[in-house]
C-alpha cells in the first residue's frame, strides 16, 4: 500500500508486474486509449495545447516548460526528431529506471503523442548502457507496440507514421546532456555541441529535435487525456503535476516516491524515506542529485519541495533526486566524492572545466590528507567561480554549484578535517617546502 | 633567410616555419577503409551489425550498438572485431577504436569472463561501497573475473551495490562478493534474493522500527 503522503500517477499500479506487458498496460490503466484518441481525432495543435497548459516542466534537470519547448521545433515536411533522454546518469538519480521497468508502454505511450504535437515521423530513446535489463524490457515493449499497430506506418490507419528505436550508450555521463546525446547517437564520441543553434532548429542529423527526459514523456499521455486542469490540480502554481523522487543515502527507507509537487521536504525524508538510521541525524542533503548545492537540514526541512521553493533558497530542484547525508558523513570527504565524479566524466572539451575539475580534486585530497592550508579553501572556491558560467555545457558548473556549497556552508568541518589529517600524518600545513636540491637529495 | 613559399612568403619579416612553407610529408598513407574479403568477419557479427546499421538514416550512428556486438562476439573490443565492424559499416578502425575508447563500458583491452562494477559514488559510498569493492576485488583474485570501481548506476535506492554481467544487486554486504563470485564460477543464479527485480516499490515496503 502507498503511504497516504505518495501520490501515485505515473507509479499508479506501477506494483503489479503485469503492467509492463501491452495487455497488463491496457487492463489497468486503459493505455493507449489517449494514442488512439490524439491519432484519430486531434490535431496537432489541439495536442501541443494541452501540454502548453499543463505547465509539465522538464523532469530531466533544467525544468524547462515541455509544451513550449514542443512548440519551438520549425512546422514543414522536414524530417524531425524526438530523443526521449534515459541516460539517467546523476548520483543520486534512479527515478526513470524505475518508470521504464515497471511500466515502459506509459512512456512509448508518450513519445508518440509528444511526436504527434509536433510533427515528429522519427523517434530514439537514448539509454544508459548500464540499464541492460530496462532495455530488454523496452525492446520488448516497442516491439509488442509495433504489433499492436500503435508504432510504425499508417498508424491505426491515421496515415500518421512513428518510428521508435531503443538505442543502447556505453557508459558516459556527459551522454545525458542533451547536445552529447546527439553526438553519441550520431555514432561519435558524447561531445556537447555548441549552443545556439538549440536543438529544436538544429539537433540530430541536422534536423529539428525534440528531447525530453523519461519522466516528461510519461507524463504526457495522462495530460493529453485528462486536460491541463486536472494535471494542475497536483502540484504548485509554477511547479504542477507529481514528481517521482529519487531518496537516498542515510535514509531507513531509500527508494522512489511520487508526490504531489510542494510537499514539505521534511515529509518526504521523515514520513515516506523513514527518516535517518536509529541514532543518527540528516546534517545535509543534495535536494536534487548530485549537481544541486547542498542545503544543511536546518535550510532544507521546511522547504516545500518544488522548483520554485529551491531556487529561492539557492538550489535546485534538478532531476529530483534527494541525497541525505548523516551526522556520520564527512562533508569535505563527500564534496572529494563528488568532484571526482565530475573529473571522471569531464569530455574535456573546454579548459574551466577539464582544468578546474582536475585541480579541485587534487585540492580536496590535499584536505582530506591533511596537507592543505586555509587559503587552499578560498582558492577552491575562487576555481568554482571561475568554472560557473565558462562553460560550453553545464558539467563544470554541476560540480562547482555543489562544492562552492559545502566549501561555504561547512567551512569549519573542513578546517578540523585539515587539522585532524595533520595530527594523523603529521604533517604542518604551514610547512614550508624546502626545494632546494639538496634538500631533495639530489646526487651532487 | 629567404623564404621559400607558403605562408611566410607575403610577410619577409616574419620568421618562416620550414613545416608550413614547405608541407609535411604525411609519414604514411591515410588509414584505409579495410574490404570485408580482408577481414574475415564471422556471419553472424555481419548481419547483426547490417541490421542495426539498418536502423538509422546514416549508417554511423551503429557504432556503439555495432561496438557492444564486437564486445558480446569477442568478450572485448578486440583490434581484429574493431577491423571487422569497421568493415561491414565502411568507417575507418581508427574512427571507431576513437568512439570505443571514449565509454566506459567498451574495452579495448582485454577483460576477465564476468564483469562485475561496483559503484562507489556518494549514496553507495555512503553506505559501504568502499568496503564492498574490496571485498569483490578480494574475491576474484586469481579468477577469469573483471572487477572495477564505478560512478552512480542508477540504483542509489540499493547502495551499496554492484552490477555483475550487467544485472544489478543489492544491498550488498562484503561478505556476499566471495558469495556471488562462487555463485558465478559455477554458473549459478548469483544471489536471487539480492536482485533488483526482486526489489517491491519504495512504499510497498514496512517502514523498519
Ligand atoms: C552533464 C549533464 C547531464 C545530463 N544528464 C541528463 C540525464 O541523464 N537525463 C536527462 O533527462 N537529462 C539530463 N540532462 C539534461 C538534458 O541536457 C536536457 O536538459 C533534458 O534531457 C531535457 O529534458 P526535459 O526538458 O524533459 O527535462 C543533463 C544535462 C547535463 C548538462
Ligand atoms: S563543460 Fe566539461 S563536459 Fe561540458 S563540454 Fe566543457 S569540458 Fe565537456
Ligand atoms: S551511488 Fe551507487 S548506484 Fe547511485
Amino acid at each position: 500500500m502507498p503511504h497516504a503522503l505518495e501520490t501515485r500517477v505515473l507509479l499508479e499500479h506501477a506494483e503489479d508486474p503485469r503492467l509492463a506487458t501491452l495487455q497488463g498496460y491496457k487492463e489497468l490503466v486503459d493505455g493507449y486509449s489517449t494514442l488512439e484518441k490524439a491519432y484519430r481525432s486531434m490535431e496537432q495543435d489541439e495536442v501541443l495545447k494541452a501540454l502548453e497548459d499543463s505547465g509539465l516542466r522538464g523532469r530531466g534537470g533544467a525544468g524547462f516548460a515541455m509544451g513550449k519547448k514542443a512548440s519551438f521545433l520549425p512546422r514543414g515536411d522536414m524530417e524531425k526528431y524526438l530523443c526521449c533522454n534515459a541516460d539517467e546518469s546523476e548520483p543520486g538519480a534512479f527515478k526513470d529506471r524505475e518508470l521504464m521497468q515497471r511500466n515502459p508502454h506509459q512512456l512509448i505511450e508518450g513519445i508518440a503523442i509528444a511526436a504527434l504535437a509536433a510533427g515528429i515521423g522519427r523517434a530514439f530513446i537514448f539509454i544508459r548502457g548500464e540499464y541492460d535489463r530496462q532495455a530488454d524490457i523496452l525492446d520488448a515493449a516497442v516491439l509488442e507496440a509495433y504489433e499492436a499497430g500503435y508504432l510504425g506506418e499508417d498508424i491505426l490507419g491515421t496515415h500518421r507514421n512513428l518510428e521508435l528505436v531503443v538505442h543502447r550508450g556505453a557508459g558516459a555521463y556527459i551522454c545525458g546532456e542533451e547536445t552529447a546525446l546527439l553526438d553519441a547517437l550520431e555514432g561519435k564520441r558524447g561531445n556537447p555541441r555548441l549552443k545556439p543553434p538549440f536543438p529544436a532548429v538544429q539537433g540530430l542529423y541536422g534536423g529539428p529535435t525534440l528531447i525530453n527526459n523519461v519522466e516528461t514523456l510519461s507524463n504526457v499521455p495522462r495530460i493529453v487525456a485528462k486536460g491541463a486542469d486536472w494535471f494542475r490540480q497536483y502540484g504548485t502554481e509554477q511547479s504542477p503535476g507529481t514528481k517521482v523522487v529519487s531518496i537516498s543515502g542515510g535514509v531507513r527507507r531509500p527508494g522512489n516516491y511520487e508526490i504531489s509537487l510542494g510537499l514539505p521536504t521534511r515529509d518526504l525524508i521523515y514520513e515516506l524515506a523513514g527518516g535517518p538510521l536509529p541514532g543518527r541525524s540528516v546534517k545535509a542533503i543534495y535536494p536534487g542529485g548530485s549537481s544541486s548545492p547542498v542545503l544543511t537540514a536546518a535550510e532544507a526541512m521546511d522547504l516545500p519541495y518544488s522548483f520554485e521553493a529551491m531556487a529561492e533558497a539557492g538550489s535546485m530542484l534538478g532531476s529530483g533526486s534527494v541525497i541525505v547525508a548523516d551526522d556520520t558523513v564527512s562533508i569535505p570527504h563527500m564534496a572529494l566524492r563528488t568532484a571526482r565524479f565530475y573529473h571522471h566524466e569531464s569530455c574535456g572539451k573546454c579548459t574551466p572545466c577539464r582544468e578546474g575539475t582536475n585541480w579541485t580534486v587534487k585540492m580536496l585530497e590535499r584536505v582530506v590528507r591533511g596537507e592543505a592550508t586555509p587559503m587552499d579553501l578560498d582558492i577552491i572556491s575562487s576555481v568554482q567561480e571561475n568554472i560557473m558560467g565558462h562553460c560550453l555545457c553545464v558539467l563544470g558548473d554541476s560540480m562547482a554549484m555543489p562544492v562552492s556549497a559545502m566549501v561555504r556552508k561547512f567551512r569549519g568541518e573542513f578546517e578540523q578535517v585539515m587539522a585532524a589529517g595533520e595530527a594523523e600524518h603529521g604533517i604542518d600545513p604551514h610547512l614550508v617546502v624546502d626545494l632546494s636540491p639538496e634538500a631533495l637529495g639530489a646526487a651532487s | 633567410m629567404t623564404p621559400v613559399d607558403g605562408a611566410g612568403a607575403s610577410n619577409p619579416n616574419l620568421p618562416v616555419d620550414r613545416a608550413v612553407t614547405v608541407g609535411r610529408e604525411p609519414s604514411s598513407s591515410p588509414e584505409q577503409i579495410p574490404q570485408l574479403a580482408e577481414v574475415d568477419c564471422p556471419p553472424e557479427l555481419q548481419e547483426r551489425i547490417e541490421a542495426l546499421m539498418a536502423r538509422y538514416p546514416e549508417r554511423k550512428s551503429a557504432s556503439i550498438p555495432a561496438l557492444w556486438a564486437v564486445q558480446e562476439r569477442y568478450g572485448w573490443c578486440t583490434p581484429e572485431g574493431i577491423r571487422q565492424a569497421a568493415a561491414v559499416m565502411r568507417v575507418t578502425p581508427a574512427y571507431l577504436e576513437s568512439v570505443a575508447s571514449f565509454y566506459d563500458l567498451l574495452h579495448t583491452s582485454r577483460v576477465g569472463a564476468h564483469r562485475i562494477e561496483v559503484c562507489t559514488n556518494i549514496s553507495c559510498w555512503m553506505r559501504g561501497g568502499d568496503e564492498l569493492l574490496d571485498a569483490f576485488r578480494a574475491a576474484a583474485e586469481g579468477e577469469d573475473v573483471f572487477v572495477t570501481g564505478f560512478e552512480c548506476l542508477g540504483a542509489c535506492d540499493i547502495a551499496p551495490m554492484a552490477s555483475i554481467d550487467q544485472r544489478y544487486f543489492g544491498p550488498l554486504v562484503p561478505g556476499e562478493a566471495q558469495t556471488a563470485i562462487d555463485q558465478l564460477l559455477s554458473e549459478d543464479a548469483v544471489l536471487p534474493e539480492k536482485s533488483l527485480e526482486r526489489r517491491p516499490l519504495a512504499g510497498d515496503t514496512e517502514v523498519p522500527r
